[in-house]
């Protein structure tokens, strides 16, 4: 048998993150009581109509522009019917002919991976099975999903987490999803199928449902490509089928009662008219979009940052815009400033969905930093100024100032105390002036140890060279 | 008793209550079976309220009048069966937007009327609670499915009522009643809280004793609603204000073809509403449209796959009837067991049309000839300003007569189904009779020009 390679496509569910659910006026904030977000539409209540918000829509195209979709200028909603308790209509409002996003595709390292599209749709609820009962939770029902498909291009599990944790990067940069995982706004199930390597065609393809983490995603379809090549290669057919990932046993595992070939039964929604974009609305959002990851992580390189200095302060869009607002704010040149923030504020930053708490403004960092590049104050002071201006909330100026951190640069008070730390030493002048030249370090400490780390460290060395210079 | 002549009664010091009372004396014991519901005590408590805002200044253009509604539309606090077992008990949490717009009119809700179940039907024969008789014969059928609605507003209960129309669920029962109706143009009424049977062709419609009552009524209802996607974003026009402008100048076009396919008499009395419409100034033409042949059955697939999806709600998890099974499946089939034996055929038939394999052939041809009809009406109304032509082929029939023949009962739909395919406004006018048994003439306009419908409705009336 000849090698096999896997084809894998893979399927996002990211919630749009709107303050209010796709149809209705209900609030989406995740973890509220059961049933307390809820309303006579997203209820499905008789005589209870959609209205749709115009918010997700907005959302919905952003996205579409930053993974270079085509946008449809005449989309349209389509009803899904079956029957289940987390589907309060008996249909899903979604998507079929018409998505508001066609095509596109998305930049992973050196790959470039296709889009089917991305559409909009409602969310079903949340059902728990407690013994026999069955309890819905109608709060998530109706939360504005778009759904991207990618094209079956991945070609290895780790493209797949790369290619997740990229489209994640990019929804959450633009505003349109907040990134949490355990909250369930970005989902994924995965398609995957072997084929000889060369075929153009495809093999029978699993489905492995709600995988809730990249790195899972990544183990459960090198679960399911291993599985399937003992399959093929004992000779047997890889069933058509959905699975899912089993955490204990770091395997896939056939779900139950799924049924054969549903007929969704789609047609449009006639309570939904066309979605009426205009290229002026349309080309205004496209103005309005940031700068996305991949082409910030590209600017960054080109200032000096490295791969690694870059991947770090872009993994969430809150430390990349604190990142540059600080670059913008300060004469510093990037790397040190990427340095600084790395060592020593990337800890102090806590993200919660979109949102992040920055332990000292952009600007007040800024003002720090500063200090340090004139050399005003050195590397340890900074450290300690840092922490106090996250503990006092003062400026780095005032706190400089109040501690007595600025260094001494009156060249005459240096060549003072350089003179007297000689003169206590003549031995290690003698032995300097020998040729032992690296006992410089030795005088250095000496004056920096005397002025209590105040002088400048350069200044010290500079004027210590010349006094010892032999007469 | 018109709504004119309420307003001059509370202008002349009659009390809403007291006019509630005798409005109630007047439906007595119901004897046609109008009302599914009708609670004297709330009527009155309402009618109390009205008189007190009025007592505080406030300007009230409906003053009290009593007006009846549908049982398909949610009035909050009452039940709201749509006429079927499944929302026997279920009392609506809301207002649909037309009752919301009465209520700030000042209206006195007067009693849920009964319908065909769930609007699907032209007979109100399948109602869960029994059929309405018609009041004109009561072993007649009143037509349906807003069959409560006309038959009150026939019976003299009240000036006006509310309805719904479908395909032809106002106008057919205003003709076999004997009253007017109107089935404003697709979007210019909100269907925000009619509970839908059919989405794309539902439409929210008044009856009236007069043709003033529906121009009342009509511009109190009409206008966007952004609680509905579907409702025109454009202010309607003034119905009230078009009455008394006659039909001198306009075109009027007759569906040479409908009048052939009616009962003579009925075609008859049509002929004699053209020559009143031509005696007050209007040019008649004789016209015809094409596809009409295609509009029954494009109805018959787009209609019950349409209420089949909709009425995928009603499963017994959150409201209204539920029947136990021992397990998920069992209850949702036990529960919509329950509906009646048309609503079943049609969820059936719809089901089927947007079955994978067979859409092609059913839903999506339907909507290739309800495209067909739409560009046949706009090339039509290039000429003319309005089609008249029977709302139905025959006067009311008699009660049992079809209903086991649903073929037979859905060819009653067969001159109204063709507007609301192509979303027109349209109504219905008592004309003349047979044997005692009135005949409805409908009028059909262009998109958005429901007024000038009323302008010859009203021509028709004097
Ligand atoms: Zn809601």
């Amino acid at each position: 048998m000849s090698a096999l390679e896997p084809v894998i496509g893979l399927e996002v569910h990211a919630q749009l993150a709107t303050r209010t659910k796709l149809f209705c006026g209900c609030e989406t904030r995740y973890g509220a009581p059961p049933n307390t977000q809820v309303c006579p539409i997203c209820l499905g209540y008789p005589g209870a109509l959609p209205v749709p918000n115009e918010q997700a829509i907005e959302l919905a195209v952003r996205a579409g522009l930053a993974l270079g979709c085509t946008i449809g200028r005449a989309s349209r909603f389509d009803r899904k019917s079956y029957f289940y308790p987390d589907l309060p209509k008996g249909y899903q409002i979604s998507q079929l002919d018409l998505p508001i996003n066609e095509g596109g595709e998305l930049r992973v390292g050196e790959r470039v991976i296709g889009l089917e599209r991305a559409h909009l749709e409602e969310d079903a609820a949340k059902s728990q099975h407690v013994g026999s009962q069955t309890r819905v939770d109608f709060n998530r029902g109706g939360v504005p999903l778009l759904e991207i498909v990618s094209k079956p291009e991945l070609r290895s599990p780790a493209e797949a987490e790369a290619y997740l944790r990229e489209l994640r990067l990019v929804l959450m940069t633009i505003g349109v999803n907040d990134g949490n995982l355990e909250e369930g706004s970005f989902r994924c199930d995965a398609n995957i199928s072997l084929r000889p390597v060369g075929s153009e065609t495809f093999g029978t393809r699993v489905e492995i449902k709600n995988v809730n983490s990249f790195r899972f995603v990544r183990l459960a379809l090198e679960a399911e490509i291993a599985r399937q090549k003992v399959v093929l290669g004992s000779g047997g057919t890889v069933e058509r089928e959905t699975r899912s990932w089993d955490e204990s046993s770091q395997k896939t595992v056939a779900m139950r009662g799924k049924e054969a070939a549903a007929d969704y039964r789609y047609f449009p929604d006639p309570d939904l008219p066309a979605i009426a974009l205009t290229d002026a609305q349309v080309e205004a959002w496209r103005d309005a979009m940031p700068e996305l990851p991949a082409a910030r992580h590209r600017r960054w390189l080109d200032a000096g940052l490295t791969d690694y200095d870059a991947g770090v302060l872009g993994q969430h869009p809150a430390t990349a815009a604190y990142f540059d607002a600080v670059c913008a704010a300060s004469a510093m040149s990037a790397k040190k400033v990427a340095n600084f923030i790395q060592s020593e504020v990337l800890g102090h930053i806590a993200t919660d969905g979109l949102d992040a708490t920055l332990p000292v403004p952009a600007d007040a960092l800024a003002e720090l930093l500063d200090l340090l590049d004139a050399d005003t104050i050195h590397g340890q002071a900074a450290k300690k100024v840092f922490g106090l201006m996250v503990e006092e909330g003062l400026g780095a100026k005032a706190l400089v100032q109040r501690e007595g951190l600025a260094q001494e640069t009156d060249e005459g008070a240096i060549e003072a105390s350089v003179r007297a730390v000689l003169e206590a030493h003549p031995d290690q002048v003698a032995q300097y002036r020998e040729g032992k030249t690296k006992m410089i370090g030795f005088f250095v400490g000496q004056v920096m140890k005397a002025s209590k780390g105040k002088a400048n460290p350069k200044a010290v060395k500079a004027i210590a060279e010349r006094l010892l210079e032999p007469n | 008793m018109t709504i004119a002549e309420h307003i001059a009664a509370v202008a002349g010091g009659a009390s809403v209550r007291e006019r509630a009372e005798a409005a109630l004396d007047r439906v007595g014991d119901d004897p046609h079976r109008a009302f599914l519901s009708l609670d004297r005590d709330w009527i009155l408590a309402d009618a109390e309220q009205l008189d007190a805002r009025l007592a505080a200044g406030e300007s009230l253009p409906l003053a009290g009048a009593p007006i009846a509604i549908k049982d398909n539309l949610c009035q909050r606090g009452t039940r709201t069966t749509c006429g079927s077992r499944l929302l026997e008990d279920w009392v609506a949490p809301y207002d649909a937007t037309v009752v919301e717009r009465l209520r700030a009119a000042g209206a006195l809700l007067f009693g849920k009327t009964n319908l065909d179940e769930f609007a699907m039907g032209s007979s109100t024969e399948n109602s869960a609670f029994g059929p309405t008789s018609n009041p004109r014969d009561p072993s007649r059928v009143p037509g349906g499915s807003s069959g409560g609605s006309a038959a009150t507003v026939a019976a003299g209960h009240v000036a006006a009522s509310l309805g719904s129309d479908t395909g032809g669920s106002v106008r057919q029962p205003a003709a076999y009643c004997g009253v007017h109706a109107l089935k404003p143009t697709y979007g210019r009424v909100s269907r925000r809280g009619l509970v839908a049977f059919a989405s794309s062709l539902d439409q929210v419609g008044p009856f009236g004793a007069t043709v003033a009552d529906i121009a009342q009524v009509y511009d109190v209802i009409a206008g966007p609603d952004a609680g509905d996607a579907t409702s025109a974003d454009q202010p309607a026009p003034s119905a009230m204000e078009v009455l008394g402008a006659g039909v001198a100048g306009l075109r009027i076009g007759v569906v040479r073809s409908c009048l052939e396919q009616a009962d003579a008499p009925v075609a008859a009395a049509v002929e004699g509403a053209a020559e009143r419409l031509e005696s007050a100034g209007a040019t008649l033409v004789d016209v015809g449209v094409e596809h009409l042949d295609l509009a029954l059955s494009a109805y018959y697939l787009i209609a019950p796959a349409e209420a089949a999806s909709n009425l995928s709600r009603f499963d017994g998890a959150r409201y209204g009837l539920r029947v136990e099974g021992r397990d998920l499946a069992e209850t949702y089939r036990a529960t919509r067991a329950r509906f009646g034996r048309e609503v079943i055929r049609r969820i059936v038939l719809g089901t089927y049309a947007l079955s994978e394999g067979y859409a092609d052939e059913a839903y999506v041809r339907a909507s290739r000839a309800r495209t067909a009809i739409c560009r046949a009406f706009d090339s039509v109304f290039e000429g003319v300003d309005l089609l008249l032509l029977p709302t139905a082929p025959t006067v009311a029939f008699a009660l049992g007569e079809k209903t086991d023949d649903p073929v037979a009962m859905y060819a009653a739909d067969v001159f109204t189904v063709p507007a609301s395919l192509a979303g027109l406004p349209a109504s219905s006018s008592p004309v003349g009779e047979v044997d005692g048994l009135p005949v409805g003439a409908q009028l059909i306009g262009r998109r958005f020009e429901d007024t000038t419908l009323v302008r010859a409705m009203e021509v028709l009336s004097s």
